[in-house]
């Protein structure tokens, strides 16, 4: 199969997208320009920077029959528009009584590891996760970001996908032929037996990669990628607790309230599942400090591949 | 000329029906409050009559509108139903949202009101959005933002102010400037005299600055604002002078510390009695049919309140319904 990159996955979505409903509108302070060619300065349309207004124009086009596109590019510039985003656009839905419907796609990205400092790093889904009315997307792969943004694009609710910045070049294995990828399915990335990994966004990549060598060790990983936040698979995770009775969770998000905290919550609280643990839960999580700058700093804060292999053996033990 | 006067004559009586109606809406529903019927805060629109009627009665069904907190107003001009609107502001299953939204989140889609908004300026970019689809779509609705001028100080306020600007957009800013937002002058907030000259000067959006306890000046200055619009002449700021007579609402907390005789002499103007002398001092109509008008109303809202208290509560367990659309 082909292989292109996650960068280019998204930008295909978007143009078979746009192709297919000539409702769709994309707001950018940067312009895509395969986009803008296709389908013109009208519907591809530059924004200046002021995130407010353009986050809630999404709301108002949205009302009016229109299906917008936002890219805000990173996450901390939607900070900005936080109103927008939880008093407007997360609310309006439910505080109209229904009567309306505001399919709205905004893009961010997130994370950190590229010296960007904390006002351009942050990983910050869980704040969004905490407000009702808003789905979550976080695909890790070319394969996933293609189609979880064509079903976000169709969604008549406002979705965030939040994709991570050092994904942006990975390369992956796409199909040329079309599929869309439900929400609400966790993916199991890898089978095992004995340590549930449960990993986001560029984390899925970390865990993965430490699975062959847990594997040397004799442990057996099954790792799983939720792939999208709101509406939560909850099943899948708790269906591979439930059968190895461990569970290791790894975010690059401060650990502090973060989605680690969600899972974690999940498999304890449910006492089928608490009763068959074997060890208890362990988060592997970004500190709860910002971002800082200075390479060995950064990469301090974040979740390392040392620290995810001691969590584990910490877990068998 | 005689069918002339005979449209000069139902446009009159139709402005006033419909200022009256959102009078006594009003009164009854600070009466409901204070008796503890209603819950929440509501926000009274009293005084301010003349700004949603003399706007909205210019515009068509197809046409959009976005409200902010004293929304009431605003939703009975563009023509929402009185039952539901008082059902939601009771509460009620058989609301406008459902009782999910109460008297700050009124909206209804199906006439082009585009609901409520229980922050400031927040309806702002929502409006440059409708506006925006306006234009995409090709045909000649205009959308009306209505707000105060407590939003003129919020980022959104110049933010939108750019965006409608630089993208032509049909939109009209219906700036209700009642001298306050709560209790802090707008002289004070914003070192203006005028807030429209933020529109006129720092963006170049032109500015009409209207006497909006006068309905007849809302509603011509409105009209010629709405066909500019309509002809692709870009964004209008309408300044509209006025005053609201209540606190800031209907609640305690936060005490009403305008001056008294301000006040008073705004009642003075008010715009209801202000369009009653227009109607009987040219014999445009007869003191009965005015009589006969406030009893049509009375009834009206009479019907509403009973629509609303003979609703049912929503299931508490309704709750859980609609956080997402299918």
């Amino acid at each position: 199969m082909r292989k292109i990159s996650y960068e280019q996955a998204a930008s295909e979505a978007l143009l078979e997208e746009f192709r297919r409903d000539e409702k769709t509108i994309h707001l950018s302070t940067d312009v895509p320009p395969d986009l803008r060619k296709e389908f013109g300065e009208a519907r591809i349309r530059q924004t200046p920077i002021s995130e407010s207004s353009f986050v809630g124009a999404a709301i108002g086009l949205a009302g009016s029959g229109f299906r917008p596109v936002v890219n805000i590019r990173m996450a901390t510039f939607g900070f900005v528009a936080m109103d927008q985003f939880v008093n407007q656009a997360a609310k309006i839905t439910y505080m109209f009584g229904g009567q309306a419907r505001f399919p709205i796609v905004y893009r961010m990205t997130v994370g950190a590891s590229k010296s960007f400092a904390a006002q351009h790093s942050i990983s910050p889904y869980s704040m969004y996760m905490n407000v009702p009315g808003l789905k979550i997307i976080l695909p890790a792969t070319p394969y996933d970001i293609k189609g979880l943004m064509k079903t976000a694009i169709r969604d008549n609710n406002p979705v965030i996908c939040f994709e991570h910045m050092a994904l942006e070049a990975m390369e992956g294995e796409v199909p040329e032929d079309e599929y869309t990828i439900p929400f609400g399915q966790a993916v199991i990335r890898r089978e095992g037996t004995d340590v549930t990994v449960v990993a986001l966004a560029k984390m899925v990549h970390e865990a993965l990669a430490i699975a062959e060598e847990m594997k040397l060790e004799g442990i057996s990983l099954e790792v799983i990628d939720p792939c999208t936040l709101i509406p939560l698979d909850r099943e899948t995770i708790k269906a591979s607790v439930a059968k190895t009775g461990r569970l290791v969770v790894v975010d690059e998000a401060c650990i502090t309230c973060g989605a680690a905290a969600e899972f974690t919550a999940l498999v304890v609280e449910e006492e089928q599942i608490f009763r068959r643990l074997k060890s208890s839960p362990k988060r592997v999580c970004g500190l709860d400090i910002p971002i800082p700058y200075s390479p060995p700093m950064e990469q301090y804060a974040l979740p390392s591949r040392e620290k995810i292999k001691a969590a584990v053996r910490e877990a068998m033990t | 000329m005689k069918s002339r006067m005979e449209n000069k004559r139902e446009d009159l009586v139709h402005l006033y029906q419909v200022m009256l109606t959102i009078r006594r809406f009003e009164e009854r529903v600070v009466i409901d409050y204070r008796s503890g019927a209603i819950p929440g805060i509501v926000h009274s629109y009293i005084g301010q009559e003349a700004v949603a009627t003399g706007v909205c009665t210019n515009l068509r069904l197809d046409d959009r509108i976005v409200s902010n907190h004293r929304g009431h107003g605003h939703c009975i001009a563009k023509g929402a139903d009185l039952n539901r609107m008082m059902a939601e502001i009771y509460g009620r299953k058989t609301g406008y949202c459902k009782g999910k939204g109460g008297s700050m989140h009124i909206a209804d889609f199906s006439i082009g009101m585009l609901g409520a908004n229980g922050i400031v300026a927040a309806g702002l970019p929502i409006a440059a959005g409708a506006a925006l689809a306006a234009q995409l779509e090709g045909g000649d609705r205009v959308v009306v933002l209505f707000f105060g001028d407590g939003a003129t100080n919020e980022g959104e306020f110049h933010e939108v102010l750019n965006l409608a600007s630089i993208w032509k957009l049909p939109l009209i800013f219906a700036c209700e400037n009642n001298l306050y937002s709560v209790n802090t002058p707008v002289q004070y907030a914003t070192g203006l005299e005028h807030v429209s000259e933020r529109a006129t000067g720092g963006y170049g959006i032109p500015g009409v600055i209207v006497d909006g306890n006068d309905v007849v000046a809302v509603y011509e200055a409105t009209k010629k604002t709405v066909a500019e619009v309509r002809a692709g002449g870009g964004p209008v700021f309408l300044e509209f002078m006025t005053y609201r007579w209540r606190g800031h609402f209907e609640a305690p907390g936060i005490p009403d510390l305008r001056p008294a005789e301000e006040l008073e002499a705004w009642k003075g103007k008010c715009p209801i009695a202000g369009l009653e002398r227009i109607l009987l001092e040219n014999g445009i109509v007869s003191r009965q049919t005015l009589e006969e008008i406030n009893v049509q109303v009375m009834q009206r809202i009479e019907n509403a309140v009973s629509y609303a208290v003979e609703s049912p509560f929503p299931a508490p367990e309704d709750a859980l319904e609609g956080v997402f659309s299918s």
